[in-house]
């Protein structure tokens, strides 16, 4: 518990100390982007990681909280803050319904209607062109802020975006510790004996994909309200399989690991501006090796690496 | 046109995509047999189909017999190495790791595509010209025969595979009961690879043929892959008829809903009949429910 | 207290189970044997209710529960282990047994999440009452090893310390002696009657016939899939069926 906290107190000094390294705006706008995707990956590692339930189309719920966000305050004229709180609620309101049907299936059926409910809602975003306004998107959309504080610049929406990271990454972290993390540990080594144990693995799976959408939708409605604009090409199919990656690079079930691959996915298009487009093959190659040889993600994979290549010398004959 | 023209219309043309989609989806129903796993990369394989038989067509000017053949063959060659490089070696295969592969190997073929030949969308000439054939108002395009032909061709080929040669034979075994297989010799590996092959070269073919029609890029293989995987979940993922329905019943549905409701949701009526079938109908909507054993 | 009656399970055309009825009275040692095939475990998974039957009642008190999910069952107060021990094997010893504290602790989500004082109040009684099972199946001192590295004996043991967590009416056992030294089996039979004495009733599947012998107050016999016979150890013992169908395995 005890390392937890030091852990956790060490996130906050980072992420209270980055504006003081980073003066100019360029960086600051890629923080905030890690932080929002920080806050994806930790939703989505709930459920897959912890879980053990696989969902190819959580950038759909990242979608409908940027758009239900975004049309309530652009179009409708509704408070910000209170267009969040309709888009969470009603994001995870959806989740919850849709979770009973599909959280029956598993394994690759569970992948496929996942994805399937994911480009359901990006085909929406893109057709309901009268409400999103189609494929060139919605613009317009106002600044979150409170009284007269209005977050408008980079600096301003690091400050907001992380406020609500760390908080995700605090809440995930006491969950993952508690008798709801260990039944969804549970049901992940062994389904059978958790519900002989009496834990109602069909409600609680159903949840946290609540949860995980309710989640992901504050991360969308914060993306709205930053970016000021939404379109539907941010939450397509790619992106679902992006914050499978991060998850997957940070190891599942690990909640720190999740703000690693978050940070490393959104830092590498940024650092490797060659590339532009060509990402996709790096998470392709990512996916596959990550998956194939380190199964506990990067942040445990490369140091088991290592001490595997290293000569162990304690270990002598006789 | 009067409405029972326009519905003939939209039955021919439904018809041709549903045999497209017959034909990707045997191809999800033989790796699952084989191995139980869902195959995501199975739309590359299509893609490939495609976008091959263009770079042999418009780059190397061969002809078009040839520059089919060697997609085939190309398409055919990659689906066995992803089985030998990524699948073969994994140690602990649970679903989700497979999920993660197959979506990695996928993406991965993707981005070598779209590296390769560039984002265009590419247009291969029909087989027999373009020259529409009349069926009283409705009209017939000679790929459309072509698509009919060749997926017929097939589905004969691989119902005479499965059930008179030994190889098919024994694939059938192994995907009824992989343990009792291999105790009578039959050897596994090599029939999970063969279900790679087969459904590689399967898709390619689909890939091929469909290109005339909708033209074809580097990034065809998402949605067709996934109206394949439609057809195979309707058709109770086997490696038959079943499939064969399903393909053509979702084809046919979504010409309807393209043509009378609206053709921007054309997409989503795929996905909505997918969702419906795995919540309702997870068997299929062919067989019935067969009581397992746990 | 738990009726089981005339139940039969079928498996495609194969009948599992023919038309089996017993009672299990309260707070005893109540076994289970017959040669391989016998249809013990499927009867088993019956009970704890991984499977439906075709056809036949089970009542617990009266209440008819032949259709309970195991997570409504483990509310009523039956529980089970499993042959091959089935562990959560990332988590530590402590969690596993904490997790058989589930049905014991209340705090949703949100609680849990936001670290609410109640919920740091029933996370420490869960620890300390899962120290107290640990401690009664004589394993606390591997509170902290990961569940999957436990040798087998010891995993046997925390499978019943997990159960044992949910403070059962009844326990079923699925061959706890199964891949046992002696000396861990005499040690498990001091164990099975001191879970007894706790008030609970056992219920166990077991080859090892010595063991069973030793602390069953009733005996089940199946074979191919019928009761063949019931009685104490020393009936079953003299029971000319019992030793024909014994004999005829061996």
């Amino acid at each position: 518990m005890k390392r937890e906290l030091v852990k956790y107190l060490l996130l906050v000094a980072a992420a209270v100390s980055m504006p003081y390294f980073f003066s100019d705006g360029y960086m600051m706008n890629v923080l905030v982007f890690v932080g929002i995707n920080t806050m994806l990956a930790v939703a989505l590692n709930l459920l897959l990681g912890f879980a053990g339930q696989i969902s190819l189309g959580h950038a759909g719920f990242f979608g409908l909280g940027a758009y239900i966000s975004g049309v309530l305050t652009a179009t409708h004229q509704v408070n910000p803050w209170l267009a969040m709180l309709i888009a969470a609620i009603a994001v995870s309101f959806l989740a919850f319904l849709i979770g009973f049907p599909i959280l029956k299936l598993k394994g690759h059926y569970l992948a496929m209607a996942t994805l399937g409910l994911g480009i359901i809602i990006y085909i929406v975003f893109n057709e309901a062109v009268d409400i999103t306004g189609g494929p060139s998107g919605l613009s317009g959309i106002p600044n979150l802020a409170l009284g007269s504080l209005v977050f408008d610049n980079d600096v301003k929406n690091y400050c907001l975006v992380w406020t609500f990271t760390i908080v995700t990454i605090l809440l995930a972290v006491n969950l993952a510790h508690s008798r709801i993390g260990r039944a969804l540990r549970a049901i992940h080594d062994s389904e059978v004996a958790a519900r002989v144990m009496g834990v109602n693995v069909r409600l609680l799976k159903v949840q946290i994909f609540a949860l995980s959408a309710f989640i992901s939708a504050v991360a969308g409605s914060l993306y709205a309200h930053v970016m000021t604009f939404a379109a539907p090409a941010s939450f397509g199919f790619h992106f679902s399989v992006e914050l499978v990656t991060m998850v997957i690079i940070g190891g599942l079930g690990s909640i720190y690991g999740s703000l690693f691959g978050a940070t490393l996915l959104t830092l590498l298009p940024e650092l490797l501006r060659t590339f532009q487009d060509y990402d996709i093959i790096i998470y392709g190659l990512i996916l596959i090796l990550v998956t194939m040889f380190m199964p506990g993600g990067l942040v445990q994979g490369i140091p088991s690496l290592l001490g595997a290549l290293l000569p162990k010398k304690k270990e002598g004959r006789g | 046109m009067n409405l029972s023209d326009q519905l003939i219309q939209f039955l021919l043309s439904g018809f041709a995509t549903g045999s497209i989609y017959a034909l990707i989806g045997l191809g999800f129903s033989i790796i699952y047999n084989a191995t139980g796993i869902i195959n995501f990369a199975q739309g590359e394989f299509v893609m490939l189909g495609g976008m091959v038989t263009v770079f042999f067509l418009t780059s190397l000017h061969i002809p078009l017999p040839a520059a089919i053949l060697g997609a085939v063959a190309i398409t055919t060659f990659v689906g066995l190495l992803f089985e030998r490089l990524a699948i073969r070696p994994i140690r602990k295969a649970t679903p989700i790791n497979l999920v993660i592969i197959t979506i990695g190997g996928s993406i991965l073929i993707r981005g070598l595509a779209m590296l390769i030949w560039g984002k265009d969308t590419h247009a291969i000439p029909g087989f027999s010209g373009e020259e529409p054939i009349m069926i009283g108002n409705a009209s017939l395009l000679p790929q459309h025969l072509w698509i009919f032909g060749m997926t017929t061709l097939a589905i004969i080929a691989s119902k005479v595979f499965f059930n008179y040669t030994i190889s098919g034979k024994a694939m059938r075994a192994c995907a009824f009961n992989p343990r009792a297989a291999s105790l009578i010799g039959i050897d596994v590996k090599r029939m999970v690879l063969f279900s790679f092959v087969i459904s590689s070269a399967m898709g390619s073919v689909a890939g091929f043929i469909i290109a005339p029609l909708t033209m074809t890029s580097y990034d065809v293989g998402i949605m067709l892959g996934l109206k394949g995987f439609c057809a195979a979940i309707i058709g109770g993922m086997s490696s038959g008829l079943g499939t064969v329905l399903g393909g053509i019943i979702l084809g046919v549905l979504e010409s309807l809903g393209a043509g009378l409701i609206s053709s921007g949701y054309k997409d989503a009526v795929a996905f909505i009949i997918l969702l419906l079938i795995l919540f309702i109908r997870p068997q299929g909507i062919f067989k019935r429910a067969e009581s397992e054993r746990v | 207290m738990l009726a089981i009656q005339g139940i039969t399970q079928v498996f495609g055309g194969l009948t599992a189970l023919d038309d089996v009825t017993f009672t299990i009275n309260r707070n005893d040692i109540t076994g289970v044997i017959g040669p391989n095939g016998a249809g013990k475990t499927t009867l088993f998974n019956i009970i704890s209710g991984i499977y439906t039957p075709t056809t036949g009642t089970i009542s617990l008190d009266g209440r008819n529960i032949t259709k309970f999910p195991p997570e409504r069952l483990a509310a009523f107060g039956m529980v089970r282990t499993f042959q091959n021990i089935e562990l959560f094997g990332q988590m530590t010893v402590l969690e596993n047994v904490m997790v058989g504290l589930h049905t014991k602790s209340r705090c949703g989500i949100i609680s849990c999440a936001f670290k609410m004082p109640w919920h740091l109040h029933e996370e420490r009684r869960i620890r300390e009452t899962a120290h107290t099972w640990l401690r009664f199946c004589g394993i606390d001192e591997l509170a902290d090893t990961t569940a999957a590295n436990l040798p087998f004996g010891k995993g046997r043991l925390l499978e019943i310390a997990r159960a044992l967590a949910l403070e059962p009416q009844i326990i079923f056992m699925d061959e706890p002696a199964a891949g046992l030294n002696s000396r861990e089996t005499m040690g498990l039979a001091d164990l099975i009657r001191k879970i007894r004495d706790r008030g609970i009733t056992v219920v166990l599947v077991e080859h090892d016939m010595e063991l069973v012998m030793d602390v069953c107050d009733r005996i089940l016999v199946l074979n191919l899939g019928k009761k063949l016979a019931e009685g104490t150890p020393r009936e079953i013992q003299e029971n000319p069926a019992v030793i024909a169908a014994y004999l005829g395995e061996g």
